[in-house]
């Protein structure tokens, strides 16, 4: 292990919110502190799940915390999350959950209805991503703190046979896929949380994408080379760190990104990208070009898989990079996101 | 959209490019400032600069307020933030510019009550509903945000509410203009003027730009067919040695302006002897406080405030860059120890700034593609 | 330097005569009208809100006359003028039509 003195980047002097948030920081964070620390300097690209060798069986496993303000909000709950994102990190690192283990960090004073509900809720989500809730672990810190509860969900996962991601595979001219509507998740949370007086007819879209991943590589797998579900930091960040592990250039086709109306016109009044907003239940895939279209066939002929497209292509250039055309010919750089997403009036 | 997505139309946008194309003599260099920071946002989101000749050029202008504040003024608002029962609201825009001991969202991380709002009305809402703490609104802005601030201490005034405050930032467009249009260096050909500053001021406080500068200036729109129009109208009076106001926004913006705004600001402020701002120093008559009658809701006045002062570091640039004298990406730290997870200068402070929407949106060499080649790759 | 947009007007509120429901693009918001007092929109107005204010009521006559201007441009100056000289009709996008999208 790494036991020698692997040089420690990480030079901010304290913690701040973005180093959680999924963008810049929290890579800084990781591959300044803790890839150095627990692996070396040979740590490789990261991913959202590792794959483990026990006995001579490849296993996939992976950990997520989920703290989220309120914790129920149209479409969802942050029970539903725990589960859903423990099985989307496995997914799309090409594994079907099998068993997740969860822990619970619970307030004092949290209402028992509150609870209760959130874990029916992670059992109708366990159920319906076929997962096993192996077991768990409750805490209870002193009221004031875990704005209600925490929770932590880890998961191993089978490996799905016919499909091996890295992102060094990926080639110029492969294409690359989302499975739908970007920004309903993060829009959802921000119009919740009250703060900015905004309502819409949005939902969350927080569900497993297991059935979408599963129809992709049935269709396509040796295709695949590259999946990732755009949680925090969005589009713009899964795929600006796939452009930094590959060395190639993203270009994304604006008019074919997906974006409700209701989640475009919140960004229009509040000032945000919506490719820089999270979701709960799509995912990014990029595939061989002579494979692509089988792929898409397959994402779109499954149920909830409807509105996938191709939102645009690897290319030789801009070097790790992501850029955005326009159909007049405009382009435009799209970085990871700095921090949180902030509403501007500017 | 409507409104919107009319004026993001493809086809329109490929014709005006073509337009500003044919109109551009290629024996003359056309400089042209975009005042307001909204514009240049919109020129690198839409990738506006991509349509345009070699020498047309475009040079981002002092219209960004969260970059022009001095961070003097971040730290005497951030020091009242301690204060017990205190909320300090402002709008996410503030929130992660760098006072001297951090930025609102890292005092908001080590406890302290900082709220994002989306309106001034929103921080009096919270006054309201806060009766046993204090709300003071941290407000920046052009005209176009300060009647917004107005009409909210208005209100407070009439309701009596007593733990609300103000803490004004407000600045004035035109003076930054004259402290540009005066400087030696001046360079500039041509104005695309504020669009929304416009609904509130009106056009003619741009007169003196034409009429003593010699100077074109159009006032436009935010979208990308706006802006192109705004350069369409430009070089036809560059080229035919005119220098006139012209109101491209005519949807929007009346030539003289929104007189119930300008009342409410009438009513509440007047103006500073002088205000600092970053990148251009001290400048007369250039920002808002609150009048003697509003006292109370007033937080300088009514609050111990230290008056701070933080020099701009000197290595920073953004006086030639905000000039136009200087592109982003010439100044010595751009992009190297001034970014904008790190911003050392004004400019790479908001999005909004020219240096933080070059370096997000354009700090690499732009791959340029064709719409032929666009289409042939999409389908 | 600052971020507005069109909006429009739902219903204004029956209880305070200052603020309306205003829908943008199925996006809503109580927004504040003080600041158009002087003439102030209807349901079914257009306006322009900047931090929850509506800032001016936006004109579709302009934005008709805008959208005629931006088709005409590019083509021939002697076309416009012939255009202009004798008064005649050109192809003006309807803004209730299809094509644009609401």
């Amino acid at each position: 292990m790494a036991t020698t003195a692997h040089k420690i980047k990480f030079r901010e002097a304290q913690i701040e919110m973005a180093h959680g948030a999924g963008g810049k920081a929290s890579r800084r964070l990781v591959e300044g502190l803790f890839a150095p620390l627990l692996y070396g300097s040979s740590a490789g690209p990261l991913a959202d799940a590792a794959h483990i060798q026990i006995n001579g069986t490849r296993i996939a496993m992976t950990t997520d915390s989920f703290v989220v303000k309120p914790l129920r909000f149209p479409g969802g709950s942050i029970g539903e999350l725990a589960i859903n994102g423990t099985v989307n990190d496995l997914a799309v690192s090409g594994a079907k959950a099998e068993a997740i283990v969860v822990t619970f960090i619970l307030e004092a004073g949290l209402p028992t209805d509150v609870l209760e509900a959130e874990v029916r809720a992670m059992g109708r989500a366990a159920e319906n991503a076929g997962v096993l809730i192996a077991g768990g672990d409750t805490k209870v810190v002193e009221h004031g703190h875990a704005d209600g509860m925490y929770i932590t969900t880890t998961g191993i996962g089978r490996l799905l046979s016919g499909v091996a991601i890295s992102p060094r595979s990926v080639r110029p001219g492969d294409k690359v896929l989302l499975s739908g509507p970007i920004g309903d998740h993060g829009i959802t949370i921000l119009l919740a949380r009250g703060d900015l007086d905004l309502e819409a007819e949005l939902h969350s879209d927080t569900r497993s994408v297991l059935p979408l991943v599963q129809a992709i590589v049935r269709e396509a797998g040796a295709g695949v080379r590259w999946m990732r579900d755009p949680t925090r930091g969005g589009v713009a960040t899964s795929l600006n760190e796939l452009a930094r592990d590959c060395g190639l250039g993203i270009v994304l086709f604006e008019e074919k990104i997906p974006v409700r109306d209701s989640v475009r016109g919140a960004c229009e009044l509040l000032g945000l990208d919506p490719l820089h907003i999270a979701n709960e239940g799509q995912f990014l895939a990029v595939v061989a070009a002579d494979q692509a279209d089988a792929a898409l066939q397959a994402l779109r002929s499954t149920t909830g898989g409807e509105a996938a497209t191709v939102i645009g292509e690897v290319r030789e250039q801009p070097e790790s990079a992501v850029l955005v055309t326009t159909l007049y010919g405009g382009t435009r750089m799209v970085d990871m996101l700095v921090g949180d997403p902030l509403p501007r009036i500017c | 959209m409507k409104f919107v997505d009319e004026f993001r139309a493809p086809e329109l946008i490929s014709k005006a490019g073509e337009e500003i194309r044919r109109l551009a003599d290629p024996n003359r260099h056309y400089r042209i400032m975009e005042v307001c920071g909204g514009h240049t946002h919109a020129i690198y989101r839409f990738g506006l600069k991509d349509l345009l000749p070699d020498n047309v050029e475009l040079i981002h202008g002092p219209g960004c307020p969260v970059c022009v504040l001095p961070m003097g003024r971040i730290d005497d608002g951030l020091s009242l933030a301690a204060e017990p029962n205190f909320i300090f609201a402002a709008f996410g825009d503030m929130m992660r510019v760098p006072g001297t001991h951090g930025s609102p969202l890292e005092y908001k991380a080590r406890g302290m009550d900082v709220r994002i709002v989306y309106s001034p009305a929103d921080a009096l809402k919270l006054a309201r509903n806060n009766p046993e703490k204090h709300v003071m609104f941290f407000a920046i802005g052009f005209e176009t945000t300060a009647p917004s601030t107005a009409l909210t201490l208005i209100r407070a005034k009439a309701e009596s509410l007593k733990n609300f405050s103000v803490f004004c930032n407000h600045i004035v467009i035109t003076p930054a203009l004259r402290a540009i249009i005066d400087a030696p260096d001046m360079v500039l050909d041509g104005f695309v003027g504020p669009g929304h500053v416009s609904t509130v001021i009106g056009c003619q406080p741009y007169l003196w730009i034409a009429e003593e500068a010699g100077k074109p200036v159009v006032v436009s729109g935010f979208e990308p067919l706006d802006i192109l129009q705004s350069m369409v109208m430009l070089l036809r009076q560059l080229n035919a040695g005119e220098a006139k106001v012209e109101n491209q926004y005519k949807r929007v913006v009346a030539w003289e302006g929104n007189r119930a705004a300008l009342r409410a600001m009438e009513e509440v402020f007047e103006l500073r002897s002088e205000f600092e701002w970053r990148g251009l120093g001290f400048i007369p008559q250039s920002a808002y406080k609150l009048r003697a009658s509003y006292a109370q809701w007033d937080a300088e006045q009514r609050f111990t405030v230290p008056g701070v002062r933080v020099t701009d570091p000197k290595a920073a640039q953004c006086g030639e860059v905000l000039r136009g004298v200087l592109k982003p990406a010439q100044c010595r730290l751009f992009g190297r120890e001034c970014t904008p997870e790190q911003p050392v200068g004004a400019l790479m402070v908001s999005s909004e700034g020219s240096c933080a929407a070059h370096y997000n949106y354009g700090h690499l060499k732009p791959v340029t593609i064709s719409s032929a080649a666009y289409r042939a790759a999409a389908h | 330097m600052c971020l507005a947009i069109p909006g429009k007007i739902i219903a204004l509120d029956s209880l305070n005569a200052s603020q309306a429901l205003v829908d943008v693009v199925g996006v809503r918001r109580k927004v504040d009208l003080g600041l158009l007092q002087d003439a102030p929109p209807v349901p079914g107005d257009w306006v322009l809100i900047h931090v929850g204010f509506a800032m001016s009521k936006i004109s579709e006559a302009d934005a008709a006359d805008q959208m005629r201007t931006l088709n005409m441009l590019g083509e021939v100056d002697a076309a416009m003028e012939e255009v202009r000289g004798y008064g005649l009709d050109y192809d003006i996008p309807d803004p209730s039509s299809r094509r644009w999208k609401q």
